[in-house]
């Protein structure tokens, strides 16, 4: 497995404004402890180190 | 301060090569009476060389430091027979809990596994391990403690090292064929050679007490991120024996020693941490912890162990732990070549070896320090979500990292391995520590490890196995079935035996190599190699 880069997201609108809705009345710092915690749940969901590192580098722009 | 243990004063003796102004030449001179000095010595003199340990103090280490024994270091005690009573005299805990703020995120059982003679750890002051092996050393004939005796200088030779000594009756130089320097984080020894000591300082300071309790208080561990009593640090509760805690208090950068150090500062923070408790505070101190490697474990004709070669932050107690397992590696290697039986290319594979180990145990005292203190806003934030996580969901529990139990380091990437060759569904890997188990001897209950760690040992789980030599050095025959006997079947589970199975074990107990079937000439080209003449 590699880390999945085409579209892979059924209905991308509406998952997009679910991500943003849950964080529409919160704080910066709110958000950013929510888009941490986001971070592991996904992470630990992936599990697999090659594609978390070639998630990481993607991210690291 | 202290009340539950007075600290002995060892006596100062004149040595005879003082007294005459006749230097001596020793085989080993151990610079410190440490941890790691006093194993060495203990483990030397049950190989069977000499050794004079030289230590400035006359005493065991002052306050409490290390608490916490891992069952590897506890086996190598257990061989040079000092384990049992620091067992006994240990505290043993399963529990531990981890807060966050005002909470309790997750509590663990730690649920060792069973069939190993010794526990998974134990806590026990650092005191009574040294008066234990003092005791133990000042009964073999082969160890000469010498207190008050200060390393001053130390002058290299082709073939041994001079040493400038001094003691209360004044300067006199002896000679060794090899020194072995325990003397510590701040080594002089270490200076005397000019090597390097680098790695990291952490911008930290930690306020370390101990306290005895008057009342019943469970045994576990108590490790608390950000607690109401002490926001934005870290803090610990640790049980000792006599009833003596270990509390550490995360303080900061900016923190001044010299003000938290002082009696009035730390009974609030305990009164705070432990409210309603009655208590006595025994010893405190205020700790910048760093980790730090030695360039290059042997310097000529010195080799370094211990803290004088490595030195971890506390976190995962490994500084005492790892130390010891130095000296598993070394004595042997060390007693062959004073023997004849190898030469020096044996005391390198120490450093390959041990410097792999030590760059472990930093890299995993770093990682837990580094979620203990995060180094940014960013690891902060990740810290606590996974704090927070932990409290409702399994998978964030084995991220949270408040140090991690010290393991030993298995060497997969030395020379003196022999590579597997076969199918092996076991991890005593060719450079792995041998697993423990219970065995029945003469009739008797006993443990696997106590049936080896004298000499090379070829444990065959067959018939044909047949002792084997290389120069001076025999690898005896230790045959399951017939020198002992396998009764729980947990020596075939572990080491994953067929008929016919043979493993070469090193005198410190690690698996050199392994085969489905005995062959004398493969035994006897990994015999070489595991002695580096191959
Ligand atoms: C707060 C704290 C908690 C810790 N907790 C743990 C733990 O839970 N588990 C663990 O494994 N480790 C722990 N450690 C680390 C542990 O205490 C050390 O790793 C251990 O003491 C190192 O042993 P050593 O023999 O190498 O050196 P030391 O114990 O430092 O001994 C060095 C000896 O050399 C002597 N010496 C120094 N210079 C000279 C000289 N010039 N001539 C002659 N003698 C000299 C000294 O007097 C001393 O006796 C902890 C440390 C601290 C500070």
């Amino acid at each position: 497995m590699t880390l999945i880069l085409k579209p892979n997201i059924p209905d991308p609108d509406g998952f997009y404004q679910d991500l943003t809705d849950t964080q529409r009345d919160l704080d910066e710092a709110s958000a950013s402890d929510m888009n941490a915690r986001l971070v592991l749940i996904l992470a630990n969901h992936i599990g697999d180190r090659k594609i978390l590192a070639e998630a990481l580098a993607l991210a690291a722009l | 301060m202290f009340s539950t243990y007075d600290a002995p004063v060892y006596p100062y003796v004149q040595s005879a090569e003082q007294a005459t102004g006749q230097p001596a030449r020793h085989k080993v001179v151990v610079i410190g009476a440490g941890p790691v000095g006093l194993t060495a010595a203990l483990d030397l003199a049950a190989r069977g060389v000499p050794v004079v340990v030289v230590d400035d103090n006359n005493t065991v280490s002052v306050g409490s430091r290390a608490v916490c024994y891992a069952k590897r270091p506890l086996e190598i005690w257990d061989r040079l027979g000092v384990a049992d009573r620091m067992i006994a005299k240990g505290v043993e805990w399963k529990l531990g809990k981890v807060f966050f703020g005002d909470r309790q995120v997750y509590q663990f059982d730690l649920l060792p596994e069973g069939g190993h003679k010794c526990p998974a750890f134990i806590n026990l002051q650092q005191y009574y391990l040294e008066d234990y092996m003092v005791e133990a050393a000042a009964k073999n004939p082969l160890i000469d403690i010498r207190w008050k005796h200060k390393l001053l200088s130390l002058r290299q030779e082709a073939d041994h090292a001079m040493l400038t000594v001094e003691t209360p009756d004044g300067v006199f130089v002896t000679e060794a064929d090899w020194v072995i320097a325990c003397d510590g984080a701040n080594s002089d020894t270490r200076r005397m050679v000019g090597a390097e000591f680098t790695g990291q300082f952490f911008q930290d300071r930690f306020l370390i007490a101990d306290i005895v309790m008057k009342a019943d208080f469970p045994t576990e561990r108590w490790f608390w991120f950000d607690p109401p009593f002490h926001r934005n640090q870290s803090a610990l509760l640790h049980k000792q024996s006599d009833n003596v805690w270990r509390l550490d208090f995360q303080l900061g950068w900016d923190a001044d020693p010299e003000v938290e150090k002082r009696e009035e500062n730390i009974i609030p923070r305990v009164k705070a941490m432990l409210p309603g408790v009655e208590f006595e505070l025994e010893w405190a101190s205020v700790y910048q912890f760093a980790c730090r490697r030695i360039d290059q474990f042997r310097h000529g004709r010195v080799i370094f162990a211990g803290d004088a070669a490595h030195q971890v932050s506390p976190f995962g107690a490994r500084g005492a732990n790892t130390g010891v397992q130095d000296i598993d590696n070394l004595s042997w290697k060390l007693a062959a070549v004073l023997a004849g039986d190898a030469d020096k290319a044996l005391i390198d594979s120490y450093h390959d070896e041990r410097a792999f180990a030590a760059d472990d145990n930093i890299l995993n005292s770093t990682r837990s320090t580094d979620f203990i203190t995060p180094k940014n806003a960013a690891s902060k934030r990740f810290r606590n979500a996974v704090l927070d996580l932990a409290e409702r969901a399994s998978f964030a529990r084995p991220l949270v990292n408040s140090g991690r139990l010290s393991t030993p380091t298995p060497y997969v990437q030395s020379t003196l391995n022999t590579p597997d060759a076969g199918i092996w569904h076991s991890k005593m890997t060719p450079g792995t520590v041998c697993s423990d188990a219970p065995v029945m001897v003469a009739g008797q209950p006993g443990w696997f490890l106590r049936q080896i760690g004298k000499s090379f040992t070829l444990l065959d789980f067959g018939t044909q196995a047949e002792a084997v030599s290389v120069g001076g050095t025999t690898a005896k025959v230790l045959r399951v079935g017939e020198d002992l006997e396998d009764t729980e079947r947990l020596l075939v589970k572990r080491y994953d035996a067929q008929p016919g199975t043979v493993y070469l074990i090193r005198p410190d107990q690690h698996v050199a190599a392994r085969w489905r079937s005995f062959n004398p000439v493969e035994v006897q080209a990994a015999l070489a190699r595991a002695l580096a003449k191959g």
